[in-house]
């Protein structure tokens, strides 16, 4: 395998992934290998494989289950269902049984909200629709150590649930001009397409693409050397959202296509597909795809028929790190390091991957790109608003009957998606995933566009049974177990957050909350806006800003002692001496005050 | 702090030693013969320096040590109870100090260790699992760092306190 | 010659130049932890964040640009900072007066400076055994802030990598290059730049602490000394 991948310590994250798909985890022993055939030190082998949450440094089961633990799965009873399988399999969450059979943990959103609760087996397939039956048929499975390629092949479906198509969802038409019909345009003229058509990345931050490439075109190369590359981001971790795991399985070639445009446009040669971990089932279908491509000539040299056009398109596999969907994140990845986000500028359109001036577009913009380039920018600017141009897939779950992709025109209010979902007593939405908004019902009437509600491509929908204080303190879990670690406010601030929610919550069995641990949120919040290193840290705090405006009541309940009280269990604090001296007198106890 | 009613002539003043080694105190004192003129303006309620054992209502606590047992919750509690502003005097209650550097210890097995038989006499306080500084227990007003904090640090605060004003922290070092 | 506002002062820029480096050669101090002249930045302790035409940026990489209104000592960024210093505490064990870096201590100039009376958060107790195993170096880790600065030493001025980063969120953690993992059996050596540019007590040479009497430290001054 070493060899396959040519000995390029840039390929350490693959090599990992590989390794651990055959040896489970990856024992200290392991990592000493692979740092000596990489070339690289143990320590820094050690770092990228204590970075990725799906890579194992202890020992876990043969065979691991990873139950997906979005909001929305939880709204689905996947808690009880973990718990269920434990019990049944006789381990704890996190711990392998005796034999090493198997394990079972959580990880983050797997993008299967629409068909939860899902779980992942071995990083490998995806079990959705999970429920007590399917859970106690697949515990008889694991006792009985029946392969996974075994199972029942039902279990494995993945249902790409388009309830409402427009453009992308749609497809290319037939009579579509062919992809070499449209690169015998000047690439110049591509990118100005794009500007006409007003593009703006998919991706969240709603960057003007024409303006991303023509920067890389634009870069100074001298340095770098003449290579350019494109990078399509298919690390789609903003839990609740999962359009482009049905843009990868339906339209690739769309994607790919917009890859290829922005290859030409651009005057790259490499191009990298980096695919979230949570999606290698998508592998050999992409891979085929790219393989028939190259077959006819899209891709390789020559690309398209265009002489001296060089271009292919390879496959990044993630390891489980929502940090690397931040583009300069991403690529530290693809180069086989810890996914931090860099120091910006110099930004990756003018070093990007290896140095070399890199293009980052989120799939569904990609996918936009083929057909902005074949009907036109006017016609996508026909689409939506003035600002906001073109259509915009959001992936629905939650709350609603009817969970799934739908594709609108931007500028579509929430009330409109909420009517066709079928959620009609929803008290809330979170637009966008975690990072984005939670918005109440009297919201709803506002519209999805870069200037009103921007969203990456989350819609999951409350109604009025659901807690929104567990909702922010999920999210503020999400986020502190997602944290990458570099900078303060972040890695120590998302922990104190959830540790404050968590007294709130009563979980540690702890003092209740009072306005001090109110007012100790609220600073923690401006602190986590007002000076991180990347867009995670900034963000964290969005469900807990938005629930704290919109919905104060559910904090007000938990924060009405009058006096301060502590974080932890005062009389668990005796536990260790009561053990060694059996004490159970009254002296032998403390307990946190509840006055009134 | 409240203007509702007229400050008293002297203000009533505690301080105790919780896990500490009246560090903290013995810097108090060395304020000398400023001693005499505060004490025209304080009054000792609980303090090693009165030997009264209860702390009954006063304007200002200070605190020196950390918490390492359940008799020093118990005292922390009553300060806090009675006292209107509450001081955590020195780095072992601001921080949890030296004795926390047992934190990383099992108090049980240190016990066993030490004692063989552990005494197990209601009259003895048990320890806590973990030394906590005091801030983590109760809500604290000012914080007084230094190990111990100076002389002229306790004047400061004290002045700054008996005059109604919010101490000003000129003098900050923690060690 | 172009120029820059640094709280309401001019400050004169070079090419090249980031605010940190700009506003340090005009005479204005910006508080730091991670940042040092010989390394590149890291931007990781967020210390220096300051406010440029409104706003946050890291002073240490972010390019200073004519016409630039930075804020630095505003009250905002003040108590910003003193959460950040504090946040740093708590992750940590920092118990100065056991320490042997006290006075040559960043982390404790910053927070003395920044005027940090109490933690203001809880301590959160890491489990970070110290490492004693090299002859002339302690690793005392619950010291470390994770600044990096001897990670990029190491790499950058002793071409050795004798460190890195692992973990990830409140768990992450720094690494030894060796085979065992501890410090003992990595290439370092106690004449490294890494050996000496940890601005905290994580990183000590061994057998010199408390060589300089107190009121002649690094940063002991009229002020802190009383």
């Amino acid at each position: 395998m070493l060899s396959r991948w040519g000995h390029d310590p840039h390929a350490l994250v693959q090599v990992l992934r590989e390794t651990q798909a055959l040896t489970h985890w990856l024992p200290r022993a392991l990592l000493t290998h692979i740092a000596q055939a990489l070339n690289l030190p143990l320590a820094q082998v050690e770092g990228v494989a204590t970075f990725y949450r799906f890579f194992h440094t202890r020992p876990v089961g043969r065979l691991r289950v990873l139950f997906s633990d979005n909001i929305t799965d939880r709204l689905l009873g996947s808690e009880a269902l973990l718990s269920r399988l434990c019990e049944r399999l006789g381990v704890a969450p996190g711990q392998p049984d005796v034999q090493g059979r198997f394990s079972v943990d959580r990880c983050s959103c797997t993008g299967l909200c629409d068909q939860g609760p899902a779980l992942l087996i071995n990083h490998h397939q995806v079990i959705t629709r999970l429920d007590t039956a399917r859970v106690d048929a697949l515990a008889a499975l694991m006792l009985s150590e029946v392969p996974a390629d075994q199972w029942p092949a039902d279990w494995f479906h993945v249902d790409n649930k388009v309830l409402r198509a427009d453009v992308l969802l749609s497809g290319l038409s037939a009579d579509a001009p062919t992809l070499p019909e449209v690169l015998a345009r000047e690439p110049q003229a591509l990118i100005d397409e794009l500007a006409r058509a007003g593009l703006r990345g998919r991706g969240g931050a709603g960057f003007p693409t024409a303006r991303k490439w023509q920067a890389c075109r634009d870069a100074d190369t001298s340095t770098s050397g003449p290579l350019r590359c494109v990078v399509c981001n298919a690390d789609e971790g903003e839990p609740g959202t999962f359009k482009d795991r049905a843009l990868l399985s339906e339209h690739a070639d769309a994607v790919f296509d917009g890859m290829t445009i922005a290859a030409r446009a651009i005057g790259a040669q490499q191009g990298w597909l980096y695919l979230r971990g949570e999606y290698r089932y998508l592998l050999p279908q992409l891979q085929a795809v790219l393989e028939r491509r190259r077959a006819s000539g899209l891709l390789g040299a020559n690309a398209a028929g265009l002489a001296g056009f060089d271009f292919d398109i390879r496959i990044h596999l993630g390891a489980g790190a929502y940090v690397c969907g931040e583009e300069s994140a991403l690529i530290e990845s693809l180069e086989g390091r810890r996914g931090t986000p860099r120091i910006r500028p110099p930004f990756p359109v003018e070093r990007g991957y290896l140095g070399r001036p890199t293009v980052v577009n989120n799939v569904e913009t990609f996918c936009a790109v083929a057909h902005i380039a074949r009907r036109g920018g006017a016609w996508w600017a026909g689409i939506g608003t003035a600002s906001s141009t073109g259509t915009k897939i959001h992936s629905v779950s939650g709350d609603c009957e009817r969970p799934g992709l739908y594709e609108y025109p931007l500028g579509t209010p929430i009330a409109q998606i909420l009517a066709d979902c079928g959620a009609m007593d929803a008290q809330a939405v979170q637009v966008g995933g975690p990072s984005g908004a939670c918005v109440p019902v009297s919201g709803f009437h506002r519209r999805i566009a870069f200037d009103d509600v921007p969203s990456a491509g989350a819609f999951m929908v409350f109604n009025p049974s659901r807690d929104l204080f567990e909702v922010a303190r999920h999210f503020a879990r999400f986020f502190a177990h997602e944290s990458c670690g570099l900078c303060t406010p972040c890695r120590v601030g998302t922990e104190l957050v959830v540790r404050r929610l968590d007294k709130l919550a009563l979980v540690r069995g702890a003092g209740r909350g009072s306005a001090f641990d109110l007012q100790r949120l609220h600073e923690l919040d401006a602190l986590l806006h007002s000076g991180t290193h990347c867009g995670l840290g900034s963000s964290a705090c969005n469900p807990l800003r938005d629930t704290l405006a919109h919905f104060g009541e559910v904090y007000a309940s938990r924060t009405a002692t009058p006096q301060f009280e502590p974080e932890f269990d005062l009389d668990a604090e005796l536990s260790a001496a009561r053990r060694v001296t059996g004490r159970t007198d009254a002296g032998a106890h403390l307990h946190t005050e509840h006055k009134p | 702090m409240s203007t509702a009613n007229p400050a008293p002539a002297k203000l009533r003043v505690a301080t105790v030693s919780l896990a500490g080694c009246f560090g903290c105190h013995m810097s108090f004192l060395d304020i000398d013969e400023r001693l005499f003129e505060l004490i025209e303006h304080i009054q000792f309620d609980r303090s090693p320096l009165t030997d009264i054992k209860t702390v009954g209502l006063c304007d200002i606590g200070l605190i020196e040590g950390g918490l390492c047992n359940a008799e020093n919750v118990e005292v922390l509690r009553a300060f806090r109870a009675n006292c209107r502003v509450l001081v955590a005097v020195g780095a072992c209650a601001i921080t949890g100090g030296l004795p926390a550097l047992r934190n990383h210890l099992d108090v049980g097995d240190m016990l066993q260790a030490v004692y063989g038989t552990v005494p197990d006499d209601p009259e003895l306080p048990l320890p806590l699992n973990k030394v906590h500084p005091i801030h983590e227990v109760v809500r604290i007003d000012h914080s007084l760092p230094g190990c111990p904090p100076s002389a002229d640090a306790f004047w400061h605060l004290l002045q700054d306190l008996i005059a109604g004003r919010e101490p000003a922290h000129g003098l900050i070092r923690y060690d | 010659m172009s120029s820059f506002s640094f709280d309401g002062q001019p400050v004169p820029l070079q090419p090249g130049d980031t605010i940190l480096q700009a506003a340090q050669r005009a005479g204005h101090e910006v508080p730091h932890l991670c940042w040092h002249p010989e390394v590149s930045a890291s931007a990781s302790c967020r210390v220096c964040t300051v406010r440029v035409d409104g706003r946050p940026a890291a002073a240490c990489t972010t390019a200073a640009a004519a016409g630039q209104r930075v804020e630095c000592h505003t009250a905002d960024l003040r108590a910003q900072r003193l959460h950040l210093l504090q946040m740093l505490f708590v992750e940590g064990n920092h118990f100065c007066p056991g320490c042997e870096k006290s006075g040559h201590c960043l982390l404790q100039h910053q927070a003395e400076r920044a005027g940090m009376t109490d933690l203001h958060y809880e301590t959160l107790n890491p489990e970070r055994p110290v490492d004693a195993s090299h002859p002339d170096v302690l690793f005392e880790p619950n010291r470390c802030i994770l600044c990096q600065l001897c990670v990029r030493a190491s790499d950058e001025l002793d071409g050795k990598q004798v460190f890195a980063i692992g973990g990830h969120g409140i768990a992450t953690h720094l690494l030894i290059n060796s085979a065992s993992g501890r410090l003992g059996d990595s290439a370092l050596a106690v004449t490294d730049r890494a050996a000496h540019i940890c601005p905290v007590g994580a990183l000590l040479p061994k057998r010199v602490g408390f060589a300089v009497p107190i009121g002649q430290r690094t940063f002991d001054d009229a002020e802190t000394r009383g």
